[in-house]
């Protein structure tokens, strides 16, 4: 079968791969720079295709509790915002993760801090990675770097946050969102059958026909029960950091600089390196493709020989502090950012690499 | 009438009996409060309308947020105030299920408003159970949006004042003005009589959501004997006397 190639905004990508994927419901509320995803999908009326939901809530904190509920009953469920609506969501992510309930979220990062601008951003880096809501717990992290990607992350989002029964997030920046390119479109799925689903989520909440009841709670008084539950939750974050890192190295074998840059900015980074390389400079990069499970020893294998390691971000220096404890402070490791929806150009990141480690 | 313990015990002899969908589980609840008699009301409905392999229950935060240990159904339990919207898309996901939410004042009408409002105002198909106790029972007894002027509570322990502390919020009639709501009852459950007229509301409430006519709100006029540091005898006499007044019961709306 021929496959299908569009142009499409990343954004709209999203709304489309999800539909493709055989999703149960979306539930959000329209910010700037994401809305597309809700606009898409009101326009796609997948409720007449597939069955589908499609809910604009009345506002983040209710849509958050709806995947919640969602993802409860065992559906695939997502919602997306950005960065002051991702900031609202944090309590009912916490209890997601808390339940164990597998659910896809996804942030198109504008610059903050407080209302912040529309421009793009990376600076919830922390948010997403270190926490963002209350409590011991982690998400699987997913930063994509183009409109391709944008796609097929929604399918890797809810494979992984289905697998582990954690939340995932599609962590991407407003240019990803907002940038139009070649995409091409998953062949479609249907949406699993009451049966399987019963089948494949027998924790879930549907009515109890046929089997004891279940409850979904993440509450739990007895201190020596709930350590007990966090000690299980830390187990399975183990288990992903073991398996379940991915990123994409290029030029890394014995480069003299290594670039590390996710999302947008390893975009304009992969430029930077090509000019470099053609002035003789031996530069690689690193893309990290999970930011939790943060790949750690590809780094530090890719900065053995490396004189100096720019971490390129928009933010104030984020993922630096990662990039740093994942050589131990062995090597020179300095941040390059921009913020307030500022973004640098190849030439200038070359610049700042050279003045800083070749001089 | 004079009938030996063997009869008494016989089958044919039983006038009463727990309902079946109440677990054996040690109710948590001050002797009492009103809660455990809401909790049984509803095992007893989901039992007569043979729903229990089909009813999902929402749990607040509150003193009900174990309600999940005593009920014999599917259940999920909200963070504080979000039970609507855990109910919105329980329902629209698996329309074919009983959703209904259970809720106290501080969860419904404080922190959770926004989402009851626009839940009813979208006609979602669940109803919504509101123990309107007037406190938060769970936290200790602070004052609730519901707690009545000059009512002591431990966050207005000189009694709550209007211009300091803000009028009681009144929800009943802000849901019944909402297109989308279909029914809305003020209940109690205090004496015997109001008990049955109680569950006869859930279950028109419970039947509502089934048959698609959008959300229902049964507001049960309650006491926290505990929080009200009173009897649980007085408790009702305060009810009848303080509450009624501010709260009074019967259907403000009956589609
Ligand atoms: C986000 C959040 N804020 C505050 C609390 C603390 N809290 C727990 S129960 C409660 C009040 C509950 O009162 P109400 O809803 O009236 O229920 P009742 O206990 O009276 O039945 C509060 C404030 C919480 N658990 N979560
Ligand atoms: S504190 Fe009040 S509401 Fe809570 S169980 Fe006791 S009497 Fe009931
Ligand atoms: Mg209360």
């Amino acid at each position: 079968m021929e496959s299908d190639i569009r142009l499409m905004k990343g954004n709209e990508a999203l709304a489309h791969a999800m539909i493709r994927y055989g999703a149960d419901g979306y539930f959000g509320y329209p910010i700037t720079p994401q809305s597309e995803v809700l606009e898409t999908l009101e326009a796609e009326m997948p409720w007449e295709s597939t069955g589908m939901v499609v809910l604009q809530a009345e506002s983040e904190v209710a849509a958050v509790n709806m995947v919640y509920a969602g993802a409860g009953a065992g559906k695939a469920v997502c919602t997306s915002s950005s960065s002051p609506g991702m900031s609202l969501m944090q309590e009912g992510i916490s209890f997601i993760a808390a339940a164990e309930l597998p659910a896809l979220l996804i942030n198109c990062m504008r610059g903050g801090p407080g209302l912040g601008t529309i421009q793009p951003s990376q600076a919830d880096y922390f948010q997403a990675t270190k926490g963002g809501g209350h409590g011991d717990y982690r998400l699987i992290t997913l930063a994509p770097s183009s409109v391709q990607e944008m796609c097929d992350f929604v399918a890797l989002g809810w494979d992984l946050a289905f697998k582990y029964r954690t939340p995932a997030m599609i962590l991407a920046d407003g240019t990803v969102g907002q940038m139009m390119e070649k995409v091409i479109l998953p062949e479609p799925r249907r949406r699993r059958t009451e049966e399987e689903l019963r089948e494949q989520c027998p924790w879930a909440v549907t009515g109890k026909k046929n089997r004891k009841r279940n409850i979904i709670t993440s509450l739990e008084l007895n201190a020596p029960a709930m350590e007990v539950i966090n000690n299980n939750l830390q187990a399975k974050y183990k288990r992903i950091e073991e398996n379940e890192v991915r990123c994409e190295a290029l030029n890394t074998e014995d480069c003299e600089y290594l670039i590390v840059a996710f999302g947008s900015m390893a975009r304009i980074c992969e430029k930077a390196m090509e000019l470099a390389r053609k002035q003789g400079l031996n530069v690689g990069l690193l893309r990290p493709i999970t930011l939790w499970p943060f790949p750690a020893k590809a780094i530090e294998q890719a900065a053995r020989k490396a004189k100096g390691i720019l971490v390129v971000e928009l933010s104030a220096g984020q993922m630096i502090e990662d990039v740093k404890l994942a050589v131990n402070c062995q090597v020179d490791t300095r941040h390059y950012g921009r913020m307030g929806g500022m973004i640098p150009t190849p030439d200038e990141i070359l610049g700042v690499l050279k003045e800083m480690f070749v001089k | 009438m004079n009938m030996k313990q063997e009869d008494i015990i016989k089958p044919e002899n039983c006038v009463y009996r727990k309902p079946s969908l109440l677990t054996d589980e040690n109710m948590h609840y001050c002797p009492g409060c009103s809660h455990g008699v809401v909790h049984k009301l509803i095992a007893e409905i989901i039992e007569e309308m043979g729903m229990e392999d089909k009813t999902v229950g929402v749990s607040p935060v509150g003193c009900a947020v174990f309600a999940y240990n005593y009920i014999d159904i599917d259940w999920i339990q909200a963070a504080h105030g979000r039970a609507p919207s855990v109910a919105t898309a329980l329902k629209r996901l698996n329309p074919e299920n009983l959703i209904f939410t259970y809720q106290g004042d501080g969860d419904l009408a404080a922190i959770g408003t926004c989402e009851t409002i626009h839940a009813a105002n979208r006609g979602e198909n669940i109803a919504i159970i509101f123990i309107n106790n007037a406190i938060y029972g769970m936290t200790g007894g602070q004052m609730a949006p519901t707690t009545l002027l000059g009512m002591k509570t431990s966050t207005t322990p000189y009694g709550r004042r209007a211009d300091l502390n803000g009028h009681p919020l009144v929800m009943a009639p802000l849901m019944a003005q909402l297109d989308g709501t279909c029914y809305v009852t003020r209940q109690s459950v205090h004496t015997p009589a109001a008990v049955r007229k109680a569950k006869a509301a859930i279950r028109k409430a419970f039947e509502n959501s089934m048959a698609g006519k959008g959300t229902s709100m049964v507001e049960i006029v309650s006491t926290c004997n505990s929080g009200w540091k009173l009897t649980p005898a007085q408790s009702n006499e305060w009810l009848v006397e303080n509450m009624f007044k501010k709260y009074p019961l019967g259907d403000l709306k009956n589609e």
